[in-house]
């Protein structure tokens, strides 16, 4: 699979999404679930056509159905601009974010990530956060949330088509 | 190419594709007229070629419908501008701002179809509640008994499921035509303590089908509801109408059609069809995207009470009274939530809110009291939802960096054990509050974005700290072990951050082309035509001269309904209340 990040950036970002979204005994952290994978893969969304961004439907075949996330939707030409000039700011974001992180950030202790995690930009810590959030309890398609670990932990199902739920299970459960 | 729709020329065009224009298409195609719908989002509701089946793009998936704009508008190519008022200036923020979908099927696609009935007061507010200063008050061209049918036909189509168990309700001339789909336990929980409150809950009437209904499934409680289009096609709202076109054989469906232009007459006075870039032409096309033409008789304009102001403005159409954008109005949003020991469920099965209660759109001795005390003849709130909250992601980013964000998304304080009272706050007109065009933000075309400028009037903020507690009382008797009050937009608007932010989010916008009865105080004939332009229809919530406290879209379908019926000359007859 083609990568947008150097392996020496993906183990900075793993490293650094466990710090910000750190695990525990029964959640794993957002970069052990896969998250720093779930970046890359939005980062180069378009070496793939259609662009990896949107996932298939109706159904995953967890529960059933076909295993149709993979189909991913093909976008319009407006979308295509719109994405690549999101991903394009992004991309700059990360690159400056994982600079000021150092090429020795993986080796430094946890008190000292954490410094200079304080040292990267404020939109760096943003994004870095949301999409570690989207990455641990999204759809395991998207590259994160390794074995959907992060959704058991929670007790969430996550995509229920076309089993859904019975009305007991709404309504008394 | 569909049908019998030759070339570029049909009866009739229909700008937008969401409930108004989806209603509108129904109508005229089924009354023999060939009929274009050019919707400027993409497609993901329904193959354009029979037998128009499910394209199979929805899903359970939290990252492409919430975080990944995947119904659009993309706020990158179509921005949007919102200010309270002059003195922020241009604008005060720029980038998404209520950004309603857009893609074939609308804001139907997205909603999760609480669909209630306005009530018999609504459409007479100035004659029986009297006006409120600083407000524009007004009675609507029609009354309740005028729609009913319409009312009727509307829940019919898009099929509803409910029950008669809210003893405020308007009079109805039959019965709903499913009975309503499981109860939420937590609305459960939140209903009892409601009723032991003096307050009267009942089941939502909801646009998701209870049984098998139109050939489409029985939701199977999923839980992917709002935000989400529906994977099974158990919500009706818009997929059944805009099939029923299709199937006419006279309908056709063009996404990726932006329409910038209602083309007229040299009298200015008659439309003669539309101009629309076609955006699936690649966005490096020499001059930019191909314009194509459609000539027709009459034009729908459905495009949202958002983007229907903004094209008229745009055009310099339909504005001899001056009031095109103007008393825009969105519900006065205020969200009390309640903490739970146990798990409710909520967040993760179920139609996303199963009861409603109408008591402070009604009121009583207490609210009239409220409004006295801020000077005020009365005070008005809109239906209650008792819902639950949204998925895990988004209760992820709610806790921020921490060593405990694990333990709290087990813990799931904020999803899976909170329960919310979303009440939808009737909002007063003001003509300042308004649509137009932003002076140079533009679109990814080149054309002047939207611009919001709007500010509460004193009644919705007024109403807003007389209800909170209420239901904040009444999520304690129900078991939460705490309460807390967002509202939108704030009620103080020099808060820095406010918790919902500073444009209003709810997605129940209206009035920037408002029906009356004489063409110096309305943009909309009581027909539902432009006063300027009679062969336009506008097809969507502008029109509503009130907000009332009720979710617009099936009195939108209504309208709508009711508006092209009356062009084709087969209005409905009138109904009388059912028989019990």
């Amino acid at each position: 699979m083609p990568s947008n990040l150097t392996s020496s950036q993906l183990v900075a970002l793993r490293c650094v999404l466990d710090r910000v979204i750190p695990g525990d005994d029964l959640t794993p952290g957002a970069g052990e679930a896969g998250g720093a994978e779930y970046i890359d893969r939005l980062l180069g969304a378009f070496n793939f056509d259609p662009p990896q961004i949107w996932a298939g439907g109706p159904t995953s075949g967890r529960r059933g159905g076909a295993a149709a996330f993979d189909h991913w939707i093909e976008m319009g030409e407006w979308e295509k601009l719109a994405w690549r000039t999101r991903i394009d700011q992004w991309s700059l974001v990360y690159e400056a974010g994982l600079l000021a992180l150092g090429d020795d950030f993986v080796e430094l202790s946890p008190d000292q990530q954490t410094e200079r995690l304080k040292q990267t930009s404020t939109e760096f810590r943003s994004v870095l956060y949301e999409h570690g959030c989207e990455s641990l309890y999204g759809d395991p398609i998207y590259g994160g949330n390794r074995d959907a670990k992060a959704w058991q932990a929670i007790d969430y199902r996550g995509d229920v088509q076309p089993e859904g739920y019975t009305d007991q299970e709404v309504s008394a459960p | 190419m569909t049908g019998s729709v030759t070339g570029n020329d049909c009866d009739v065009v229909v700008i937008g594709s969401g409930p108004g224009g989806a209603t509108a298409a129904h109508i005229l195609s089924s009354a023999g007229w060939n009929v274009i719908v050019l919707e400027k989002g993409r497609n993901h509701l329904l193959e354009l070629t029979e037998p128009y089946g499910p394209m199979g793009h929805f899903s359970n998936d939290e990252i492409k419908f919430t975080r990944r704009h995947f119904l659009g508008p993309d706020p990158i190519t179509e921005p949007r501008t919102f200010r309270r008022s002059e003195s922020d200036g241009d604008r005060f923020l720029t980038g998404h701002v209520n950004s309603l979908p857009s893609t074939v099927g609308g804001g139907g696609v997205h909603a999760d179809g609480k669909l209630p009935r306005f009530r018999e007061v609504d459409f007479s507010l100035r004659s029986e509640l009297g006006g409120v200063e600083g407000a524009d008050v007004v009675d609507w061209p029609l009354e309740y008994s005028d729609l009913e049918p319409y009312y009727a036909e509307a829940e019919e189509l898009v099929g509803v499921a409910g029950e008669a168990g809210n003893p405020f309700a308007a009079w109805r001339s039959s019965p709903y035509p499913m009975p309503p789909g499981a109860d939420m336990y937590g609305s459960l929980l939140s209903g009892a303590a409601a009723l032991r409150h003096g307050l009267h809950p009942y089941r939502a009437p909801t646009g998701a089908n209870s049984v098998p209904y139109d050939g489409r499934p029985a939701c199977n409680n999923c839980g992917f509801c709002a935000f989400y289009g529906c994977p099974i096609e158990a919500k009706g709202d818009p997929v059944a109408l805009l099939r029923r076109a299709l199937n006419t054989g006279r309908c056709q469906i063009i996404p990726e059609a932006y329409v910038h232009e209602i083309t007229t007459d040299t009298s200015g006075k008659k439309a003669t069809g539309v101009r629309y870039l076609d955006l699936r032409a690649p966005v490096d096309n020499p001059g930019g995207p191909p314009v194509h033409e459609i000539r027709s008789d009459y034009v729908v304009l459905a495009g949202g009470a958002f983007e229907t102001p903004r094209l008229l403005l745009r055009n310099g159409l339909g504005n001899s009274s001056g009031l095109v954008g103007r008393n825009l109005m969105f519900h006065f949003q205020t969200m009390v939530a309640g903490g739970f020991p146990d798990r409710l469920w909520g967040a993760s099965r179920g139609r996303s809110v199963t009861h409603l209660h109408d008591d402070h759109i009604v009121g009583d001795k207490a609210q009239d009291v409220a409004a006295s005390g801020a000077g005020l003849p009365w005070l008005r709130g809109g239906i209650v939802e008792h819902g639950g909250a949204a998925g895990p992601i988004l209760e992820s980013l709610s806790y921020g960096s921490n060593q405990h964000h694990a333990a709290s998304m087990r813990a799931s304080a904020l999803r899976e054990r909170l329960w919310v009272f979303t009440m939808q706050g009737e909002d007063l007109a003001q003509p300042n509050n308004r649509i137009d065009l932003d002076p140079s933000v533009r679109d990814a075309w080149g054309f002047a974005s939207g611009r919001v400028t709007y500010r509460p009037h004193r009644h919705e903020i007024a109403t807003s700290d007389h209800v909170a507690p209420i239901l904040e009382s009444v999520l304690r008797d129900a078991g939460a072990e705490w309460t807390a009050v967002s509202t939108s937009p704030p009620t103080n608007e020099n808060d820095p951050h406010p918790a919902m932010g500073h444009a209003p989010v709810s997605y129940h916008i209206m009035g920037t082309a408002r029906m009356g009865d004489s063409p110096e105080s309305s943009v909309v004939d009581p027909s539902g035509r432009l006063w300027d332009i009679d062969n336009v229809i506008v097809a969507d919530s502008s029109v509503f001269p009130t907000s009332t406290g009720y979710g617009p879209t099936l009195s939108l379908v209504a309208l709508a309904a009711r508006a092209t019926r009356l062009a084709v000359g087969d209005p409905l007859p009138s109904t009388a209340p059912a028989k019990p």
